[in-house]
């Protein structure tokens, strides 16, 4: 891949995603017209009153929190499952796959149970996405055995397990309070995302999206697996467990506040791999604004096309199941 | 560069010896073929020097350094390494792969420059598989695979080689191909060290031996010093034949009539 087409490709997407953002910004049930949103936030923005205050508290109280929320979680969901299926050199991999959403979603579930607020809420859903990768992680070497299969068995052993672990904690849920905040929230939803949640999980995303941007290129290197990173002089221990961390902190993150979605870590790498190739220190950065830009549209179309919310894992499975079933024939060459 | 091994030994959880009491040193410049029957820990032996595994006792020095004090990027500055093969994961392209090389003088966050990627091509021309610069490396043969590795090795810049049977996925004429390639590379100044089943190569590449025969004992010399008729028998189990050819002029090892 040139460099040149990766910068089109890079300059498209951003300039589709700002597009995007203020096509969102400007629709939903109280439909305006997008010249009126650029007035309103024209006048924020030089500090003058506005003429119509619905319209601001739409906007910037309703929408803008939102918007943002599904460009986060859309880049640290896609981002982190670019990054996963790198460093387990596997493209069936996905935070979903490895049981981080699970973990994490326990740990959510455990601390809404517990009557905990938001911030426990994050630190529990952090500890139990990573602790479920580092269990995912653990057993095929305890097998001996490093197949991308025993990693994606053992994925689907520590799922299983997590998911009953949630149907205990939904059983003893008291029905009409904690049961239907937890049901609602495994379905993934952007709707009830306060100002607050998203500054405290902003550092999360930048940090270790920096961090993972800038070793993208040994991300390709821990690609070629543990004896050839080695070979080529890799710490192999140190690089891939930053990595990892970094990758399931965006996981459990984002799942910390927008609930479970699945399929979007898993097809939007493949989308950008089919786009701009494998090498890393492209790929990230195109998956991340892939995601961004996929989450906003999905989002924009659970709130705006119906006039109840589709809860998003619906959507996202809708379209996504389909998309990958495609990306699989296109790319039947390359897997296994 | 100079590599110093001395009393190396492996076990396999302390139990069954691989090997034991391996001593040889080797400087750039030349080229060492390990040949011993199947299992005896040829391989085993390359795995200790790259500090792939551990031996369970000995000591390995590398310009005078310990090796068990250095680090893996100190270790891939000094030798690189060739697998028996690489099993590809993603689709990157031949240059993607071999530019990879440059690694152990980068720092963790910095990426290929240009300069680097001159290296790559460099090497890529060397091994003259240029035409497949752009292609993708889950595409190649075995063969083409096992050139793309090697112009890896050299991208690295490292002064000692080491090929794990660099002439085991190929066809006749390519395994010739291959250690022309490996000779020209030894008079370039590379120190190479490489595994091969097949004793006639290590008569080919000349330079010295290291043989483990079938009970495990080590020998090690110049090629046409310890390497005849007597140690083929204990390495391999049956009489083989060391001839003197005039037509190609060189000794040849053949096996006799079955």
């Amino acid at each position: 891949m040139k460099n040149n087409a990766y910068r089109q490709h890079f300059i498209l997407l951003s300039i589709l995603l700002i597009a995007f953002f203020f096509f969102s910004l400007s629709n939903g049930r109280y439909s305006n017209n997008p010249m009126d949103v650029v007035g309103v936030v024209w006048n924020k923005l030089i500090g003058k009153p506005q003429d119509n205050s619905v319209m601001e508290t739409i906007i910037f109280h309703i929408r803008l929190p939102r918007i943002t929320a599904s460009i986060l979680v859309g880049a640290m969901l896609s981002l982190s499952g670019a990054v996963y299926q790198g460093v387990f050199r596997n493209p069936l991999v996905s935070p979903d796959l490895l049981g981080v959403s699970a973990g994490a979603s326990v740990g959510a579930a455990a601390s809404i149970l517990l009557g905990y607020g938001m911030l426990e809420r994050q630190m529990l859903a952090f500890s139990g996405g990573l602790l479920a990768v580092w269990i995912t992680t653990r057993i095929p070497k305890a097998f001996k055995n490093n197949s991308n299969m025993m990693l994606v068995l053992s994925g689907i052993i520590v799922g299983g397990f997590l998911c009953s672990l949630l149907g205990i904690m939904k059983f003893i849920a008291e029905e009409q309070t904690e049961l239907s905040s937890i049901v609602f929230w495994q379905m993934g939803s952007m709707s009830n995302i306060s100002k607050n949640e998203l500054i405290s999980i902003s550092p999360v995303f930048i940090l270790c999206s920096i961090a993972l941007i800038l070793l993208s290129w040994r991300i390709n290197i821990l690609s070629f697996g543990e004896i050839e990173s080695k070979t080529l002089g890799i710490n192999i221990k140190r690089i891939r467990g930053i990595v990892i961390i970094c990758a399931s902190l965006l996981t459990a993150s984002a799942v910390s506040i927008s609930g479970t979605i699945g399929w979007i870590g898993l097809i939007i790498p493949h989308l950008g791999r089919l786009t701009v190739g494998t090498d890393h220190t492209k790929l990230l950065p195109i998956t991340l604004l892939m995601g961004s830009l996929f989450m906003l549209v999905i989002d924009t179309a659970a709130r705006a096309l119906t006039s109840v919310e589709i809860p998003l894992s619906i959507l996202t499975g809708l379209i996504g199941a389909p998309i990958y079933g495609y990306l699989l024939f296109k790319q039947k060459a390359n897997i296994l | 560069m100079k590599i110093d091994i001395s009393k190396l030994s492996y076990s396999y959880n302390g139990k069954k010896d691989v090997f034991r009491n391996v001593s040889f040193s080797m400087h750039a410049g030349e080229i060492i073929s390990i040949i011993g029957p199947n299992g005896i820990g040829k391989t085993t032996l390359l795995n200790c020097i790259m500090k792939l595994i551990t031996p369970t006792s000995g000591e390995i020095w590398i310009e005078g350094k310990d090796m068990m004090s250095m680090s893996y990027q100190e270790v891939a500055q000094a030798i690189s390494f060739v697998p028996q093969s690489i099993i590809p994961s993603f689709d990157y392209s031949v240059l993607e792969y071999v530019v990879t090389g440059c690694a152990p003088r980068l720092g963790v966050f910095e990426r290929p420059k240009e300069k680097h990627y001159a290296l790559a091509k460099d090497a890529i021309e060397q091994m003259e598989i240029t035409h497949l610069i752009h292609k993708p490396y889950t595409k190649l043969s075995g063969g083409e695979l096992q050139l793309v590795s090697i112009a890896r090795a050299i991208t690295q810049q490292a002064k000692i080689i080491l090929m794990d049977e660099p002439t085991s996925h190929l066809d006749y004429g390519n395994q010739i191909k291959v250690l022309r390639l490996i000779k020209k590379m030894v008079n370039k100044g590379y120190g190479i060290i490489l595994t091969t089943h097949n004793p006639d190569h290590a008569l080919l590449l000349q330079g010295k031996v290291a043989a483990f025969d079938r009970n495990g004992d080590f020998h090690f010399g110049e090629c046409n010093q310890i390497l005849n008729e007597d140690l083929l028998h204990l390495i391999y189990g049956i009489p083989l034949h060391l001839l003197r050819d005039e037509e190609v002029n060189r000794v040849v090892c053949v096996a006799p009539n079955l």
